[in-house]
């Protein structure tokens, strides 16, 4: 250090590290101290209650879609705050589903020898990517759903649903006692299908005969439930919806605000999965197919067996993050009034309370433990595929 | 018959055999349409099934835009449907005449004018930082980052001593507020991205643990949530008299979650530099900042500048969600325009949100295209 052969020597490189670090503490306190205190005085002169204490108060007020039993003059926020993470998961795990089957068809469409499939995935990846996700929903929401007929013109669908814009209403079975035994007789036919699987697949190992199960499976977990109910004398009904003379009475409601959130999610996220799918896809090299089929293993074996294993390797951690921007993206059901966690309890819960900083930082807690949870789970199932090293 | 020869040059070509014409099934226009789209029993039926999709999408579509469209008129009247006119598609009328509502929302038209100047100053520096051989690109970044949002304040608040009108956040609308929410989310993002990604790069644990708890935060939580926070809670951690904006508040959420993207991204490019650079720049005798600014960051930053722009293009889709706490951006326009009485038709609804689609389409599309090409040019200096 030229310039500091007369002075002082310099402190040590960590000191100055050290003095940074304390700074940053002390600045970064000083911010939430500061805001604390703020906060204290603006919430005291707004005459807002703090703590958790609302949580037991009753809510007061009526939401469209209840998975568990609640009403306003009974239930608490707290109640209410469980029925909108509940309708929260329900919208995410459905979309999630459709969005996974819709993109990976996508994905391999993108790759197919077609040049006209492949040129129509394209373009539905390119179109759906670059329209925000707010204006496909409300497009859904108000131009697609909004727009069905009214309540008397409503459309009747075969075998006894109902289409209006107030939502899609389908029988609701309703089972008699005898109901159980199909139960039973699904869980001894998923049973019977494992069992068998397992006893082809070590014959397999054994012999190396290989034995189809697929249409025996099918055959028993079709058959069985089914002889079952005959036996049982048909132990299902179904409970008709009707048209009333302000709604429509019975069977099972969709709300049309849910149809278009699950639409919108499903079909927005599945063009990001389709490119995840495409390049998973895209990443397993063209010796594994060849090798494959030098083994004498024919096209549908080949891609189950040798290239969707490798591929998923390289498309578990992108969808992960898909599936975790969906269930993100899911709170953009207060933009039409769906019931989920935002839109019931930051939206209506904090405009009743006022207790923005309690009821903001359990939504984002909520949210925060959803995501390290669905990572969670991902990681799992990524360690489960990850290649052996032997 | 020929006599046979010793000469082991008799039985070789001479001369090079004459080129013949590619199969006839190989060549061509059909030859394509046979490798590509008819190539097996299996590959017609789904190349047919294909066509009868495309269409069963493309002429309704076509017909909605263009020929039942309805393309003159001054009021909602004109795009009802008429005995001798039952079918109605789109109705351009409504946009024409929303048009200025929709760029400008409730700005004073006289003043207009500024609106314009911000718009030609933000293109001048977009073309500057995105032609990868303009000149003088640092400049281009000091205009970009420091110059333009200062002049495009003054432009668009107005400073009365030097004669410009205050104009209120409240009379911002339509795709001036767009762009400035945008542009406020990109030019804050990058530097404040670097530097939590520095962060979370350090060796300093306070730095390291503070950039990670941050970043991870807010990306695990929906934007709408941090729009949510910027929005009802900030005033209350502000002293009362401080209490900010309305579009000031969800501009300070907009930049945060952007840098908190922005801050992985860079992460992502800072990885890919290898670990000799570091060392190199080390043995140089640069100190930290030096050599971040000098050897690290603008290799980091040029790989990874499709991502960047990638994640521009997201952030540009999410400025649509300041419509959530009641910022009047241009889709919010867009839905106050199609309730309007006046124009209440069967197909406004549509037609709006129909130009809005198109709107942030070619913005998005003009992105991502950009992006493709920095890429492939990155790829071809990498092969070298």
């Amino acid at each position: 250090m030229a310039n500091n052969v007369r002075g002082l020597p310099r402190p040590p490189r960590y000191l100055s590290g050290i003095a940074v670090q304390i700074a940053l503490i002390v600045l970064v306190a000083g911010l939430v101290a500061g805001a604390a205190f703020d906060a204290a005085q603006n919430l005291t002169r707004a005459h807002v209650a703090s703590g958790f204490g609302f949580w037991n108060n009753t809510a007061g007020f009526d939401i469209s879609q209840t998975l568990i039993s609640y009403s306003a003059s009974a239930s608490t926020f707290g109640r209410a705050f469980w029925v909108g993470l509940l309708n929260t998961l329900l919208v995410s795990a459905i979309a999630v589903v459709l969005a996974t089957v819709l993109g990976f068809i996508m994905g391999i469409a993108r790759l197919s020898r077609n040049w006209l499939v492949a040129r129509l995935a394209a373009g539905y990846v390119e179109l759906i990517r670059n329209v925000p996700l707010l204006l496909q929903l409300l497009f859904w929401y108000n131009a697609v759903l909004k727009s069905l007929p009214e309540l008397r013109d409503s459309i009747a669908i075969r075998g006894g649903a109902i289409l209006n814009n107030r939502g899609l209403f389908l029988p609701q079975p309703e089972f008699a006692s005898g109901f159980a035994a199909v139960l039973v007789a699904l869980l001894l036919a998923i049973a019977a299908a494992v069992a068998l699987r397992l006893w082809a697949r070590r014959r397999q190992a054994e012999t190396g005969a290989e034995v189809h199960v697929l249409w025996p499976a099918v055959a028993l977990l079709c058959g069985l439930p089914v002889v079952a109910f005959v036996a049982e004398g048909f132990p299902l009904a179904f409970r008709m919806p009707e048209i009333g003379r302000f709604n429509v009475q019975g069977g099972i409601e969709i709300l049309p605000e849910f149809a278009a959130l699950v639409l919108a999610l499903a079909v927005y996220t599945a063009a990001f999965i389709a490119e995840v799918v495409r390049a998973g896809l895209l990443a397993v090299p063209l010796g594994q197919t060849e090798a494959a089929q030098a083994l004498g293993l024919r096209a549908g074996s080949t891609l189950r067996l040798v290239v969707i294993p490798q591929a998923m390797r390289v498309i578990v951690p992108p969808l992960t993050s898909q599936y975790l921007n969906l269930i993100k993206n899911s709170s953009l059901a207060v933009a039409i009034g769906y019931p989920d966690l935002v839109q019931v309890f930051a939206g209506t819960v904090l405009n009743i309370t006022g207790q923005a900083v309690e009821v903001i930082a359990i939504t984002m807690a909520v949210y925060l433990a959803i995501s390290l949870f669905t990572s969670l789970l991902m990681n799992l199932y990524a360690r489960a595929v990850a290649i052996v090293e032997r | 018959m020929p006599a046979i020869s010793d000469d082991p040059s008799f039985y070789l070509r001479q001369a090079p055999a004459e080129q013949l014409p590619p199969p006839a099934g190989r060549a061509g226009v059909f030859g394509w349409l046979r490798t590509n789209l008819f190539s097996s029993p299996a590959n017609a039926a789904l190349t047919l099934a294909t066509i009868l999709l495309i269409a069963w999408i493309a002429l309704p579509l076509i017909r909605f835009l263009l020929l039942d469209a309805v393309w003159s008129g001054s009021d909602g009247s004109a795009c009802l449907p008429t005995p001798e006119r039952p079918v109605v598609g789109a109705c351009w009328p409504f946009v024409r005449v929303w048009l200025s509502y929709f760029v400008y929302g409730f700005y004073p038209a006289a003043e207009r004018w500024r609106v314009d100047l911000v718009f030609l100053a933000l293109a001048f520096g977009v073309g500057w930082l995105t032609w990868l051989s303009a000149p003088r690109r640092d400049i281009g970044a000091l205009y970009f980052f420091v110059v333009l949002p200062i002049v495009s304040f003054v432009l668009l608040h107005g400073a009365p001593p030097i004669g410009l009108v205050v104009v209120p956040t409240a009379l911002w609308g339509g795709i001036l507020v767009t762009i400035v929410v945008a542009t406020i989310g990109m030019v804050f993002s990058l530097p404040l991205g670097i530097f939590l990604a520095l962060g979370r790069r350090s060796g300093m644990p306070v730095v390291k643990w503070l950039s990670t708890i941050f970043i991870e935060f807010v990306r695990g939580v929906p934007v709408i949530t941090v729009l949510f926070m910027a929005s009802v809670m900030l005033p209350l951690f502000v002293p009362e008299r401080l209490a900010p904006d309305k579009l000031v508040r969800a501009l300070i959420g907009v930049a945060l979650f952007a840098s908190a993207y922005m801050a992985e991204v860079v992460r992502g490019g800072l990885a890919g530099v290898a670990r000799g650079q570091y060392e190199a720049a080390r043995a140089l005798g640069l100190g930290y900042w030096r050599m971040m600014r000098l050897v690290i960051l603008p290799q980091a930053l040029r790989v990874t500048l499709p991502n960047i722009v990638n994640t521009f293009i997201g952030l540009f889709k999410d400025t649509t969600l300041v419509f959530v706490v009641g910022i009047f951006d241009f889709l919010r326009t867009i839905e106050a325009a199609r309730a309007d009485p006046h124009w209440a038709s069967p197909t406004t609804t549509v037609t709006g949100y129909t130009f809005a689609a198109l709107f942030y389409f070619f913005c998005c599309y003009g992105m991502s295209r950009y992006a493709r090409r920095v890429e492939m040019r990155l790829a071809r200096a990498g092969r070298r």
